[in-house]
């Protein structure tokens, strides 16, 4: 599962980055993907993705502010911040990727908390931030949502959903994956 | 792999569009979108779309007006409208107007997720309905035949194989069992479909006007031929010619059909011109053909001629599981005819049906089925509205099984006795045996006819 280039996760939070959560994810990441991963802060913000009046930010926006910031040699982006995302007709969202596209946004925000709304255990918040990692970027190699609720691919609209998928792909979309990749490398 | 279904997504916010297309696309559906109710109509016209995502509010062709044209542009497609809170009472008219449901702005992940996950699923089942229903109609019906009895299906294939010959078919049956519809049907079924069908029924003529009916005329062939006339045998070239009870046909004109069916060919009466046939014959009777032909009513060689391939319609009572099928299948009929909102029968009804023995067969039942749903008030038919012949068994009569066979066959000529109003004749002919012994019998178990 080579490809050119490589997955850059960038914080793009607005508190400081925790570098210690973000490594042991890339770590994860590289190592599903076969793609080497490397993790850096971004430098500036979009500016038009805050919605005022709902007090949380369009995960569309980031994600067109994402592509306009491509660094040369980087195959996939995954943005990862802490503020709350939502698209104009839903409450929220844990993120949002472009299918078989080179960027994708996912939020900590709701992952830090637990369905009630108190704060969840940090190696909970570590497990989940890793499966929306490997979800939204499942998406950018082309996977769409998997019935396999135990699967990392499984649609997500709730916390519990997260907790309840695997950080992996299931069998059918680990081959899905080998095959859209093997495609990209030789068309 | 491949996609889902195809959504469109309809709504003047850009942003929308896209997030929703996205979010849409990451389920695996194909989305397409439309930023006004002009676009939306025109990519309605131009695709197929398996459901719509509607935003009420757009200026222009708004989301109402989308949903009143995609009903007709594309009845099959599920529209799902998207509102603000302020417009809730717009969407429950929505609803009223066809919508399949609304989302009021901004909604759950998880209630659209469902709503669109329940909807691809009913889809899904709908299509697979659709095509068992297609499939097990093919299964019951043969033109305008309908039955799934073991005996009727071995019918309509031997009739399937029959319309693709040109050999004379022989059908037997009851009165009422659908004689002359199965001959309509083979000659659809056959080459011959372009041509025309001609029926004649052989019992309702005299033998000179049924001779000058097959035949034709020339001028001045009898008293009152003041022109010429074609026969039904020339009227039905290159098509087929029904003969409707054949067992009734005078020994003479027996004559004249052998040598037509043997020469293909016949001159007109009054006529010396010979002229050639070449119409396919299907002949039917509701009596039994093999014993005129033992008693010398029927002509042996005309007999064999017609009984190339014979083919017999079981009486309704032999295929009672049909009349559930064909009560269905008359009860559509009346719906459009009668322009009458019928459903279906009550369970009480159906019993009733179930329950009786059908002398006129197939006729009959349609029959009753009119009468019941001329006078129904409502799309239910109830046992009220539907007037059955003579009961199976007279009043008073113990209901349960006799015991002795003779009890059996005493019933039985009693009950058979009262549907034909005590016509021995008719009577005697419906259970298959002469006049005479039915009198034998009459007297023997002392039956009276009521006062």
């Amino acid at each position: 599962m080579a490809g050119e280039g490589t997955i850059l996760l960038e914080w793009m939070g607005e508190a400081p980055m925790e570098g210690d959560l973000l490594e042991r994810v890339r770590q994860q990441v590289e190592t599903t993907f076969a793609i080497p991963t490397r993790v850096a802060a971004v430098n500036g913000s979009p500016a038009d993705s805050l919605d005022p009046r709902r007090g949380q930010h369009s995960s569309t926006r980031i994600l067109r502010w994402i592509l306009t910031t491509l660094p040369p040699g980087v195959a996939k982006v995954l943005g990862i911040t802490d503020v709350d995302l939502c698209i104009p007709v839903l409450t929220f969202v844990f993120g949002e990727a472009q299918v078989d596209g080179p960027a994708a946004v996912v939020s900590t925000a709701r992952l830090r908390l637990t369905y009630d709304g108190r704060p969840a255990s940090a190696r909970l918040v570590e497990a989940r931030l890793l499966k929306e990692c490997l979800h939204e970027l499942g998406h950018t190699f082309g996977l769409v949502h998997c019935p396999d609720v135990t699967c990392v691919m499984s649609r997500s609209n709730s916390v519990l959903d997260v907790d309840q998928k695997r950080a992996g792909f299931c069998r059918d979309c680990r081959q899905r994956l080998r095959a859209l990749t093997e495609e990209r490398d030789d068309p | 792999m491949k996609a889902k279904g195809s959504i469109l997504v309809v709504d003047d916010e850009e942003i929308v569009r896209d997030s929703l297309a996205r979010w849409l696309e990451e389920d695996g559906y194909q989305v397409d979108t439309a930023p006004d109710g002009q676009a939306a109509l025109a990519k309605l016209a131009a695709q197929a779309y398996a459901i719509l995502l509607v935003d009420l509010k757009m200026p222009g062709i708004d989301g109402l007006q989308v949903l009143a044209q995609a009903r007709t542009l594309q009845p099959d497609a599920a529209i799902i409208i998207m509102t603000a809170y302020a417009t809730v009472d717009t969407a429950v008219q929505a609803m009223k107007q066809g919508a399949y449901d609304y989302l009021v702005k901004p909604f759950e992940p998880e209630e659209l997720s469902l709503m669109v996950g329940k909807l691809t699923n009913t889809q899904a089942l709908r299509r697979e309905n659709v095509l068992l229903r297609k499939a097990l109609k093919r299964q019951c019906e043969f033109k305008d035949l309908v039955s799934k009895s073991p005996k009727m299906e071995a019918v309509f294939e031997l009739a399937r194989t029959a319309a693709k010959s040109n050999s004379t078919v022989l059908i037997l049956g009851g009165s009422g069992t659908g004689k002359e519809l199965l001959a309509r049907a083979i000659h659809a079924e056959s080459l011959r479909r372009e041509g025309p069908f001609v029926g004649v029924s052989c019992a309702a003529l005299t033998e000179s006007l049924l001779e000058s009916e097959l035949f034709g005329h020339e001028k001045g062939a009898f008293t009152g031929a003041v022109g010429s006339a074609r026969g039904k045998f020339e009227i039905a070239a290159g098509g087929t010619l029904f003969l409707d009870e054949i067992g009734d046909i005078s020994p003479k004109l027996q004559l004249d059909l052998l040598r037509v069916l043997d020469a293909r060919e016949f001159r007109r009466v009054g006529g010396s011109q010979v002229i050639k046939t070449d119409a396919r014959i299907i002949a039917a009777t509701n009596r039994d053909l093999k014993k005129l032909v033992d008693s010398g009513s029927f002509r042996e060689d005309l007999y064999y001629r017609l009984n190339v391939i014979p083919v017999t319609l079981p009486p309704l009572r032999e295929r009672k599981e049909d009349i559930p099928l064909l009560a269905e299948h008359f009860l559509a009929q009346f719906r459009t005819e009668m322009r009458k909102p019928l459903e279906s029968l009550s369970g009480e009804a159906l019993e009733m049906l179930m329950a009786y023995d059908w002398p006129g067969n197939v006729r009959e039942l349609r029959n009753v089925l009119e009468r019941g749903a001329v006078l129904a008030r409502g799309p239910i038919l109830t046992p009220l509205g539907l007037e059955l012949g003579p009961p199976t068994l007279p009043p008073g009569a113990p209901t349960d099984t006799p015991d002795s066979l003779r009890e059996v066959e005493r019933r039985h000529i009693e009950v058979t006795l009262k549907q034909h109003n005590w016509n021995i004749t008719r009577a005697a002919k419906a259970l298959g045996i002469d006049r005479v012994t039915l009198y034998n019998k009459i007297k023997r178990y002392q039956i009276r006819e009521d006062e």
